[in-house]
């Protein structure tokens, strides 16, 4: 199998940005884990009193909770899952019980319980970061990386323990890093990533330590900690821990008010504003904007608090691109039983620590590269910034990111204000990811088969298609390479117009080019998405994950050229 | 959110209902009138009288922009839709996060290749047509945009008769001001956060209120005005929907409520357009003669276009299209609309 090389690989290494490790926020923020925690729970209750005056109110929102978590220990319990939790809920049911009968008004004893729950929950998200284990973990990552990247490259026993190959020749880092080691020194950085596989987390987390980035917090989803080699490494690299199962308001604002609270601190952070993995493969549309919304509001209480240099928030747009995402064929199952019905679909854990290091050593051994790209930083509304942090309008004049928070002359706290807020820097946020995703050959032939075979059949809804038996689906190769020839280029104008970026080796050849794209496109599947026949032709083996991967070009219009 | 400045509130355009807008905020604060022509704003300071309407005290006249930006957190502008982008272009300089934008105008911006016009572009979409809100964030830095909307004649307006109006914007704040400064005891305001609907409402029942007053000067009475008063809702609800907006908004007061007031005032620039129209005159001579612009003219034009891109049927939109550009007769339009076959009377609330 042909390996796809990139152009030479400028990727080099970069000195770190902060010397030693106590002077990372990360590191800062655990040192002071207690008080921290005290903090995030005293201001998540003030925030839930404020809404919810009244003995009476408090009271219910606790019954509710309770409800809701005796619920899920019942349902959908987990390894992760503390042993005391039955014990802890039904004591907190029984208290709201006895409270909401005792015959007075005053809310301090609701308060008080509300306060063991939410420090609970804040207690339960709050990360530990250990210089030690951070150092460690990523010795063992390099390390293992390279040998195995070594091993398999060079056909010699003895080459496993040389290091001549990286990681860096593996993944390539593009974009503006420059500029976001600048603003990593200026302000505080939010990372914001597009979201398709598991590996997701650990290659940023490798992304940020090679740019010479102090480690970020960022919130992982609880199941991970499932498994413990994920565990561990998140445990060691700054990860907080969101579990999507609580769906309850007061564990849904003690999350937001950790992160809210950590970032005005100045922690770096890392969110996948998608929420979950990608499960259609196509580039999100919609964010949440739950975690998103707490960079503005500590945007806006920095502004309102510091009056000389005030920290400034930068948000940077990250895609991830693969030619191959390992749990494609599950994702891509879930997203078609539930499209049009809107239901939550419980996450399927099918992948232990065996099945991820298989995949590891799959992946490093071949040559399935992976590009990482950073996006220029935008400030909480989605104004581009320069690289000194200074906010600019369309016309690249400097303005005030403060004056968004003003009326009347001074800054104003309105909630609703900053909803809407987050609402336009999520739509910037997805403009971001369309522009600076970088097209693979493996991404374009899947597309355009994709989309030949649908012409093939234009009466057929999408799941009328996906029924056709795969053997009924076949191109001629000449056809497909003239639509290759002619999409390519619209892609090279969308390219012109800033729309959309490629990796360099989409030029050059067109035979070559496609030749390698169907190498790629999900190389490591059973059954093939892409493959030709002995006629040349263009065939599949697996038509939901062609669709998968031909979805991550969907969005650009590109279907009028086929 | 309690108001203490005393600010002036700024209000771009002094057109009929800019003046009457600028009298009413007058009433509370001190408001700064722009006008584009120096020796105007001297004359009209000097008056106290703008377009026979005679000027609130506390209101002054300037020509200054960057008087505007510089003086008001609040500003109003309330030009006609065709200069509004140049407006903003040269507004922009002075505008700054902090200000709240408020407009008043009922049309379509549209940007075209050069050399093109709307006849002679093979289709129009959302990319090329904008709402005036949708100008303002493209041109400027504020974000915090709302529109005034509603049955808002000028004239029973300056007569202080009572009427209301709808504020919308998706952001709170905006509508909270624009009602702190306008409500009084003969002026409602209502709120509505689907700022783009509200806007379609108001822009696309000009079009309606040219075919009603063409019913009108026909001689016709109520039962023509009520099919058409409803036929004409139901088509803009389609391609209100169409363009971006939600069906609510064209339901409440600045949809129905704009719609039938304008579609029964012979003082409405538009109805006064079909009127005259059907008594025989052709539109170039109405046009030459009117003092201010009938929005309802072009938005026709860009209305047909864009329904027909995005596959809604819009017969009365089409029909006046005929009316006002192709020569068809008023009479010939009212018996092909009545002679087509349609029959479902109302299928939008179903989904």
């Amino acid at each position: 199998m042909e390996i796809l090389e990139e152009k030479k690989n400028k990727n080099r290494r970069y000195e770190p940005i902060l010397e030693k490790i106590p002077d990372w926020p990360v590191y800062l923020l655990s040192k002071q884990r207690k008080s921290f925690i005290e903090e995030v729970a005293e201001k998540t209750v003030d925030r839930i009193v404020t809404t919810k005056p009244g003995k009476k109110a408090i009271l219910d929102e606790l019954e509710s909770t309770a409800l809701k978590e005796q619920n899920r220990l019942k349902r959908n319990r987990w390894r992760v899952d503390p042993k005391d939790e039955p014990k802890f809920w039904s004591d907190v049911k029984a208290k709201t019980t006895a409270l909401s009968t005792d015959g007075n008004d005053d809310p301090e004893q609701a308060r008080a319980l509300l306060k063991t729950v939410v420090h609970r929950y804040a207690n339960e998200i709050a990360g530990d970061f250990r210089p030690s284990y951070y150092r460690l973990a990523r010795e063992i990552t390099e390390f293992w990386f390279a040998r195995l990247l070594n091993g398999a490259r060079i056909k010699k026993f003895g080459a496993f323990f040389r290091s001549q190959y990286t990681l860096r020749d593996k993944i390539h880092v593009v974009g503006k890093v420059r500029m976001l080691r600048k603003l990593a020194s200026k302000g505080t950085i939010i990372i914001v990533p597009t979201h398709f596989s598991n590996i997701d987390s650990m290659l940023i987390g490798w992304v940020i330590h090679s740019l010479g980035l102090p480690a970020f917090i960022y919130g992982a989803g609880l199941n991970l900690f499932n498994i413990k080699i994920f565990a561990y490494f998140m445990n060691s690299l700054g990860a907080y821990k969101v579990d999507r199962r609580k769906k309850n308001a007061p564990y849904l604002e003690t999350l937001k008010m950790y992160s809210n609270l950590a970032i005005q601190k100045g922690a770096h952070s890392l969110f996948f504003p998608g929420g979950t993995r990608s499960r259609s493969g196509m580039i999100e549309k919609q964010l949440k904007l739950g975690l998103l919304g707490t960079a503005v509001e500590a945007q806006r209480h920095i502004y309102s608090e510091q009056s000389e240099n005030p920290r400034k928030i930068f948000i940077v747009p990250v895609t991830l691109n693969y030619h191959f995402v390992l749990e494609a064929p599950d994702l891509i199952e879930d997203y078609l039983q539930s499209k049009g019905q809107d239901r939550y679909f419980p996450e399927k854990e099918k992948y232990g620590s065996l099945e991820l290091l298989k995949f590891i050593y799959k992946f490093s051994t071949t040559g399935s590269s992976i590009s990482v790209s950073i996006g220029r930083a935008l400030d909480v509304l989605g104004n581009y910034v320069d690289e000194e942090g200074n906010s600019l309008d369309s016309k690249k004049q400097i303005i005030q990111a403060r004056d968004y928070f003003v009326s009347n002359g001074k800054i104003t706290e309105d909630p609703q204000r900053d909803n809407e807020y987050t609402r336009l820097l999520s739509t910037k946020i997805v403009g971001e990811y369309h522009r600076i995703n970088r097209v693979f050959g493996s991404h374009l032939v899947a597309f355009i088969a994709f989309v030949m075979f649908q012409r093939m059949h234009p009466k057929l809804d999408l799941f009328g298609l996906l029924r056709l038996p795969e053997e009924d689906f076949e191109i001629p190769y000449d056809q497909f390479r003239e639509t290759f020839k002619k999409v390519r280029k619209e892609i090279y104008n969308l390219k012109e117009k800033n729309k959309i970026n490629y990796a360099s080796h989409l030029k050059g050849e067109v035979e070559e080019v496609i030749r390698r794209g169907i190498d790629n496109v999900g190389i490591f599947h059973l059954k093939r998405p892409l493959l030709r026949n002995k006629a040349g032709n263009i065939v599949t083996q697996d038509l939901n994950l062609l669709y998968y991967y031909h979805n991550r070009l969907v969005g650009y219009d590109l279907e009028r050229y086929i | 959110m309690s108001d203490t400045s005393d600010k002036p509130v700024g209000v771009i355009g002094a057109g009929n209902f800019g003046t009457v807008i600028a009298n009413m905020l007058a009433e509370g604060k001190p408001v700064l009138l722009y006008t584009r022509d120096p020796e105007k704003a001297a004359q009209m300071q000097s008056e106290r009288l703008c377009r026979n309407i005679p000027l609130h005290d506390r209101i002054k006249i300037t020509s200054s922009l960057q008087e505007v930006g510089e003086k008001c957190d609040v500003i109003f502008p309330i030009v006609p839709s065709s200069g509004f982008r140049n407006l903003m272009r040269e507004l922009s300089p002075f505008l700054k996060p902090y200000h709240l934008l408020i407009h008043g105008t009922k049309g379509l911006d549209l940007q075209l290749p050069t050399g093109k016009s709307v006849e002679s572009m093979r289709y129009l979409d959302r990319t090329m047509v904008k709402t005036m809100s949708e100008v303002i964030r493209e041109e400027s830095v504020v974000v915090r945009v709302g529109c005034l909307a509603g049955p808002n004649l000028s004239r029973e307006l300056s007569e202080k008769q009572p009427g209301a109006t709808v504020i919308a914007s998706p952001f709170q704040e905006v509508i909270q001001t624009g009602r702190r400064l306008l409500k009084s005891d003969r002026f409602q305001v209502y709120e509505n956060n689907d700022l783009i609907g509200v806007e379609f409402a108001g822009i696309l029942k000009n079009v309606i209120a040219i075919a009603a007053g063409a019913l009108h000067g026909l001689g016709y009475g109520e039962n023509a005005k009520g099919l058409l008063i409803s036929r004409g809702a139901v088509e803009m609800v389609y391609l209100g929907r169409a363009l971006g907006g939600s069906t609510k908004a064209f339901l409440g007061v600045a949809g129905i409520g704009d719609l039938v007031a304008t579609c029964n005032s012979p003082s409405s620039r538009n109805f006064t357009v079909g009127n005259r129209l059907a008594k025989g005159e052709n539109l170039q001579e109405i046009l030459s003669s009117m003092d201010e612009v009938a929005e309802g003219v072009n938005t026709v034009k860009i209305a047909r276009k864009c329904a027909e891109f995005y596959k809604v049927r819009a017969l009365i939109t089409e029909t006046v299209y005929k009316v006002l550009f192709e020569q068809l007769t008023v009479q010939d339009a009212v018996s092909y609309l009545m002679r087509y076959p349609l029959s479902l009377d109302i299928d939008f609330l179903d989904h």
